[in-house]
């Protein structure tokens, strides 16, 4: 009887945003669909009223059924049998669920079966998914794909495999190889054109989650005789030719009810998307995009579940004659805790707020000719959206590897141990920092917005001129000291003019922006409601002591210090 | 065979499952304020099954027919969110107080007045009450034939129904000829989730008393879209004898209530034996304290 949504009062604070009336009216055309399709909304009220309710059904599938399922699945974990994938029983019982609720292709257009819900409640509801399991996301999450099919595919693939993928079949996207993991200029897997002009695939593919999917995008040298990403286009491969064998499911730490696969193409029928030789260049880099923003939600998801059960755990556990969450040392890691998971969810759905402006004036802009005005919004949006997704992944899946650490520490040996759902959170939170590119890979996008100015543009002419209530003025006055120490690294980083050294310090830099405007997210929120204050002053003391740290680092660190750091 | 108009009977519940302090009044009986309005959990199971049906027998229908105040009209909205085809809501002043007895009679008069039928599915029993009445004496009231317990319709052709029914020991396959009534156990499939679509779709759908009550943005909408009407029947919509409804029609009387309170009285000892342990277990298992 639990709902994943209706006691999750941060999701719809967040649903609420002043900007969705721009972003709902943007998606919905003004609201033109209502005569052709009786489940569109017929004005803004009606619409955040349907992704409430939308919601509230995620909220409920997942509390009744896909989290009581987690641990089963994470025991059971999916098998080969007969070179396809056979989901675990309660992997199979959550998709049957989230299908008959009509939970599948959420984003879709609804010409193609979808609900056509803006990016905002889907990733909300990705964020609630990853919270009851986190593995099971990544099978759910992976209806993304269709959004990549849905921006480049011609008329005739959407109508044929978006409906499906409305209708419940599941997707992968088939990038990674044993020699091409993140750098994939170096994918082999070999597409040929036959003398008909349909292509076939020839290859092996690596660590594919839902490998067995019914609709693959698919990765492939399509040009002989080429060595670099130019050579790649982006396929369609169907599962119904049954030309690709899964060989094997990678054992793992975590998310073990997500099947990662080996995969054997073997003469497989694809269809291209899109021109040639945009397979990298352009679709992996939307997909990716796409796929980043989901492993923000993930990380949020997955925080908030290990935040949950710390604190249920501190209020239960007695030990010295009281509850444990009264000893400081246990409420000041709650207490950050909390602060860190307010601070990177509002970051996520800061960032979607963004993607989904851009995402759909784009799209627009493909219907009709902008005007100048919508050019310049689109632009401003993407030009966010491209630093705002990396910054997020990075800081979002660190935070969420710590927030699941701490939920064992405050556990103590109990929490060791398979007993607790903690245990499962900490091996689940594990690769969120990793897939879909490392921290270290989303440090080397994200340090654009660091060296073009673009956050430093951001914080102070958005972030730092918002209207705030005076008791929040103290908090300002902290972040704008901060922000001057940041723009002093910057500038000294940057002075030095070599490479290498900006790479070395680019994970600080980062972060110390992320840090400045997760503040800033938190006073904002804060000016709408007073719940998120003591949220803001934690993470505020907290940020302002590590970029200080971050600092003095900085300031020692020289760049003839550098040779002491290498090893032969 | 093809196009069966199934009706099935549901009820607006209190959530007797959570039961918190001020569950019950001073005076025994059940404080319906404290506690949430719900789909009566078997009434689920029955509409799942009538589902069941739609879905294998393309063209039929699916009605839900709840009696109850203003608010029952949720049962309605419910129904159709999980891909009923439409309801029915019998409302009026004059049902209030009715036993088994007398809505029986009301909910016959209902069926009547709605027309032919060729199926009437409802839950076992309503956890407020737990009699478990109410379906037999409409089959009764109807004069058709019923089939109790049923889990799961294995067959329905050449106007025969086949259903497995779950008895305390065991399973029993019946057949009876249509058009029939079922009642539903509650280990009967789980009702399916809410369809996202059709709730967008439903999601105003309202009762002529509800749009009148409330500040309605959409008014135009209940001309435009015919299906977001959903029906309310009163008393003068069915063919009814007055003095057999609500009270009136009510022979059953309250006479006392009691507060139960369980001590345990019995005791029991085991040895350190694996025969004793395992005889336990088998035990709590059996009366479902484990497992």
């Amino acid at each position: 009887m639990a709902n994943f949504y209706t006691d999750n009062r941060d999701l719809k604070f967040h649903l609420t945003h002043p900007l969705m009336k721009r972003i709902v009216e943007l998606r919905e055309k003004n609201f033109t669909e209502k005569d052709r399709f009786d489940f569109a909304p017929l004005d803004y009220e009606d619409a955040i009223d349907s992704y409430d309710r939308v919601l509230e059904v995620i909220g409920e599938i997942c509390g009744d059924t896909v989290a009581p399922n987690a641990e089963s699945v994470d025991a059971e974990g999916p098998q080969v049998v007969d070179g396809h994938v056979a989901y675990a029983r309660g992997t199979q019982q959550n998709l049957d669920a989230l299908r008959k609720a009509n939970l599948m292709g959420i984003t879709l257009p609804r010409e193609y079966g979808g609900l056509n819900l803006s990016v905002i409640p889907y990733t909300m509801a990705a964020d609630i998914v990853s919270r009851a399991d986190a593995g099971f996301v990544n099978i759910w999450g992976l209806q993304d794909c269709a959004e990549t099919i849905n921006e480049f595919a011609d008329a005739d693939q959407k109508r044929r495999f978006l409906t499906r993928v409305s209708a419940g079949e599941t997707c992968a996207m088939d990038l990674t190889e044993p020699d091409a993991g993140s750098d994939l200029q170096a994918v082999q897997l070999k597409a040929t054109q036959k003398p008909d002009g349909s292509w076939v695939l020839n290859g092996v593919k690596r660590f594919i989650t839902n490998g067995d999917g019914n609709i693959s995008l698919v990765l492939a040298r399509s040009e002989d005789g080429t060595s670099d990403g130019r050579g790649l286009s982006m396929f369609i491969y169907d599962r119904t030719h049954n030309a690709v064998k899964v060989r094997r499911i990678e054992h793992k730490l975590g998310i073990i009810g997500s099947p990662t696969c080996e995969l054997v193409f073997k003469d497989a029928p694809a269809e291209l998307v899109g021109a040639r030789k945009l397979g990298l260049i352009k679709y992996v880099m939307a997909l990716m995009n796409g796929a980043r923003l989901g492993i923000g939600a993930q990380s949020v998801g997955v925080s908030e579940a290990a935040y949950r059960e710390a604190l249920a755990y501190a209020k239960d556990r007695r030990q010295f004659g009281k509850a444990i969450i009264q000893f400081p040392a246990v409420y000041e890691m709650l207490a950050n805790m909390k602060a860190k998971l307010d601070a990177s969810r509002s970051l996520l759905y800061e960032t979607c707020r963004f993607v989904d402006i851009y995402k759909t004036m784009d799209k627009i802009s493909q219907e009709r000719t902008p005007t100048p005005d919508e050019r310049n919004e689109m632009k401003y949006y993407q030009r966010l959206a491209d630093i705002f997704t990396p910054l997020l992944k990075g800081m979002a899946s660190e935070y969420c590897n710590q927030l699941a650490y701490d939920a064992i520490q405050i556990h103590g040996g109990s929490g060791f141990m398979k007993d607790y759902p903690v245990e499962r959170i900490y091996r689940d939170a594990r690769i969120t920092s990793i897939y879909e590119g490392t921290t270290q890979l989303q440090v080397v996008a994200a340090i654009r917005g660091v060296t073009t100015g673009a956050f430093l543009k951001q914080i102070r002419e958005v972030y730092e001129v918002a209207e705030i209530r005076p008791e929040l003025q103290n908090f300002r006055r902290t972040l704008q000291e901060m922000t001057a120490e940041y723009e002093e690294c910057v500038a000294g980083v940057t002075a030095v003019k070599n490479s290498e050294f900006l790479d070395f310090h680019a994970r600080r830099l980062v972060e110390m922006a992320g840090n400045i405007i997760m503040g800033y997210l938190l006073i904002w929120d804060s000016q709408r409601d007073e719940h998120y204050t003591k949220s803001a002053g934690i993470f505020i003391k907290h940020a302002e002591a590590d970029n200080r740290h971050k600092k003095h680092y900085i300031e020692s660190v020289g760049l003839e210090d550098l040779g002491f750091f290498k090893y032969e | 065979m093809n196009g069966l108009k199934i009706i099935v009977l549901a009820k607006q519940v209190p959530d007797t499952r959570n039961v918190g302090k001020d569950a019950m009044k001073e005076d025994g009986t059940v404080n319906r304020a404290a506690l949430p309005a719900i789909f009566n959990p078997e009434d689920l199971n029955a509409l799942e099954l009538a589902l069941r049906i739609k879905d294998f027998h393309p063209g039929s229908t699916v009605a839900l027919l709840t009696m109850g105040p203003a608010r029952a009209a949720d049962i309605i909205r419910e129904g159709l969110f999980r891909g009923a085809d439409n309801g029915y809501l019998l409302s009026d002043r004059a049902f209030a107080g009715s036993d088994t007895l007398a809505t029986s009679y009301a909910l016959s008069c209902a069926i009547r007045a709605i027309g032919e039928f060729d199926l009437i599915v409802c839950g076992r029993q309503a956890i407020d009450g737990d009699t478990a009445q109410v379906g037999p004496q409409v089959a009764e009231k109807l004069g058709i034939p019923q089939i109790t317990y049923a889990e799961e319709v294995l067959k329905i052709e050449k106007s025969k129904i086949r259903v497995k029914r779950r008895l305390e020991r065991g399973v029993e396959v019946v057949e009876g000829p249509l058009p029939l009534l079922v009642t539903v156990n509650g280990s009967a499939p789980d009702c399916r989730p809410r369809n996202v679509k059709l709730m967008m779709k439903y999601k105003h759908a309202k009762t002529v008393s509800e749009t009148q009550n409330a500040a309605e943005d959409y008014m135009a909408l209940f001309n435009e879209r015919p299906y977001l009407n959903i029906t309310e029947m009163g008393v003068k919509d069915i063919d009814a004898k007055t003095e057999d409804l609500g009270l009136s029609g009510s022979p059953t009387k309250v006479k006392k209530i009691e507060n139960v309170v369980f001590q345990a009285k019995e005791s029991k000892r085991l040895t350190a034996s694996d025969f004793d342990i395992q005889g336990l277990m088998v035990e709590l298992i059996a009366n479902h304290t484990l497992g």
